[in-house]
């Protein structure tokens, strides 16, 4: 079908998971300096969860590498930035 | 410079076997040099995303005469729409060529998948003589004296040595950034792309876009579709498939709390764009970001023994009418090994020798190019020519053509209520005329 949630979309895409997180996300920044949480909006993966106390849960595993996070961040530290390790994390077909 | 195992020793490194690092390495190897092309994917395009139609055809077919009979490409593209969009409406121009280069050899522009063709670029430098490393990660890079002697790959024994090292590791270039060549970007800087591939009989595909055989369509929306955030977004027919997309700043997706893949769907659901996707089956879904600010966002291209090139560099042009990195990744990266075989023929590897990739990149239109459009993208990527002025050509057709008993108003009237009607001044208007005039017309 053409019209598809975000979970059918993800379901698309290849991911080989690495045993270490490339992304770190220092939860603590972002309860108690972060108003904006950016992440949330614009990964496009939708793999940032706001918690009830402000602060964020973070998966690594449906990661696109994409970088936007990283950019979109408006707080310095809160996260750590890096490409998994070789041959690792997604892999597209048809992109 | 000390000595190293041979096997850990080369002439030039390319980092990152994309369009840019792939057409180096493959001009390198022919040129009879010790190439290593590192790629930390699985396959070369595995992390690699675009629209995608590859506009560097003619650049292309001299270094491999009629490439296309080999390669894995999708559809020449023979059609090209762009469209300006308001919520319901859609005023399209439309331009087609059947011949002159078009639909005919050496070909404008093709549409491509990454994965297939990038897979196929780096077997062509390997074919060469390159050598080609994939799952490799390169996290920084190794110096001697101050100058860059090579790159540590994250493993063990991981220090690689080259005379050159040529980054052509994409928008996050963390090697320019290394390297002391390139500071962090902006929000603004950059927009992110998501995309879907939908799988579509190529009977129906030929039909429903009106194209003979296997031409293809490439169409460009502007307006309203991405709602508020800055963008647009994207259509284009592979041979059983289709590729579209939606690009928004990350600055203004921020700003507007829009998430990209909800946008999708919505211009997916447009009134204009249903019929065309209706029927097709999601095969993947990808995202990946790009440099939209062109010549504002160039690094230093050069260090002692190292050379930057492709979207490490800022070379995309991302301006309304024009969404073209592949084609000038390749330029720069082919610029960029003619200035690395040159220096391994002086046998002198400082970034004085290596100045003469400026010339070369301007001899491949390269930075002519960015510096004729350099106040395109600023402006084009704004709110009034991406999303408001396309919003308001569509609303003022729908008026234009609307019958409903009330009386007829001419044109001018019209267009005059309609900018009185909007938040843009008069003066404002004029800038915004001299603007775009000053970037795409001399
Ligand atoms: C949604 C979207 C649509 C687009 N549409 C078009 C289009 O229709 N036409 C067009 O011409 N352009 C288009 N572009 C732009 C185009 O994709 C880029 O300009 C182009 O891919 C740049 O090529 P490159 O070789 O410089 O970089 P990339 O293609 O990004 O290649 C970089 C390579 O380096 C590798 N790499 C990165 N870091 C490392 C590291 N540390 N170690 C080892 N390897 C590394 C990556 O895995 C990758 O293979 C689009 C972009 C997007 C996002
Ligand atoms: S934007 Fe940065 S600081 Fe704010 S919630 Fe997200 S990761 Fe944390
Ligand atoms: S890199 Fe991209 S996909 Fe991965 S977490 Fe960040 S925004 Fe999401």
């Amino acid at each position: 079908m053409v019209m598809t949630t975000h979970e059918e979309k993800m379901r698309t895409v290849r991911f080989r998971v690495g045993a270490t997180p490339h992304i770190v996300v220092n939860s603590e920044i972002c309860r108690n300096e972060c108003s904006v949480h950016a992440c949330v909006y614009v990964c496009p993966a939708n793999l940032f969860v706001p918690l009830d106390d402000g602060g964020i849960l973070f998966n690594y595993e449906q990661c696109f590498e994409c970088g936007t996070c990283y950019i979109a961040c408006n707080q310095e530290g809160a996260i750590r930035w890096s490409y998994p390790d070789g041959g690792y994390g997604v892999t597209f077909r048809e992109s | 410079m000390t000595t190293h195992p041979a096997n850990q020793q080369f002439d030039v490194i390319v980092v990152g076997a994309g369009p840019a690092g792939s057409a180096a390495a493959l001009l390198v190897a022919r040129a009879g040099l010790k190439v290593l092309l590192l790629e930390r994917g699985e396959y070369p395009g595995a992390k690699n995303v675009s629209g995608a139609v590859f506009y560097g055809s003619a650049i292309l077919n001299e270094l491999i005469p009629n490439w296309w009979e080999q390669a894995p490409v999708e559809r020449p593209v023979c059609r090209r729409d762009i469209a300006f969009m308001s919520p319901t409406t859609a005023v399209a121009l439309d331009f087609r060529c059947a011949g002159a280069g078009f639909a005919t050899a050496p070909y404008n522009g093709f549409t491509v998948l990454r994965p297939k063709f990038d897979r196929w670029l780096a077997a062509q430098a390997e074919a060469a003589g390159a050598f080609v490393l994939t799952s490799a990660v390169v996290d920084d890079v190794l110096r001697e004296n101050g100058r860059i002697v090579g790159v540590r790959v994250r493993r063990e024994q991981g220090e690689i040595y080259g005379k050159v090292v040529i980054a052509c590791d994409g928008v996050n270039s963390f090697l320019a950034k290394k390297a002391g060549l390139q500071r962090e970007f902006h929000p603004h800087e950059l927009s992110l792309g998501v995309k879907e591939v939908l799988g579509l009989d190529p009977a129906i595909i030929q039909d429903r876009f009106h194209l003979t055989d296997n031409d293809g369509i490439a169409y460009e929306y502007l307006g309203a579709i991405t709602e508020d955030v800055h963008g647009g977004a994207f259509l284009y027919t592979n041979r059983d498939s289709l590729s579209l997309g939606v690009i928004g700043q990350v600055s203004s997706l921020v700003e507007r709390r829009k998430r990209p893949y909800e946008l999708l769907e919505r211009f997916k659901a447009h009134p204009a764009v249903a019929p065309l996707v209706r029927g097709g089956k999601l095969r993947e879904y990808s995202a990946h970001l790009i440099p939209e600010s062109g010549w504002a966002m160039k690094p230093k291209l050069y260090t002692d023994g190292m050379l930057v090139a492709g979207d490490a560099a800022g070379f995309c042009l991302a301006a309304g009418l024009y969404l073209e990195g592949m084609n000038y990744a390749m330029q720069s990266g082919l610029a960029a090994a003619e200035t690395a075989i040159l220096a391994c023929q002086k046998g002198n590897f400082s970034a004085r020798t290596l100045s003469v990739y400026q010339k070369n990149l301007k001899q491949r239109h390269v930075s002519t190019d960015f510096r004729a459009y350099r106040h395109a993208p600023s402006f084009v990527n704004g709110p009034r020519l991406q999303n408001l002025y396309p919003e308001m050509v569509a609303q003022g057709m729908e008026q234009i053509f609307r019958v409903d008993g009330a009386p007829k108003r001419k044109i001018l009237p019209l267009a005059y209520r309609m900018v009185r009607q909007s938040s843009i001044k008069p003066g404002q208007l004029l800038r915004d005329v001299y603007q775009v005039a000053r970037a795409y017309l001399w």
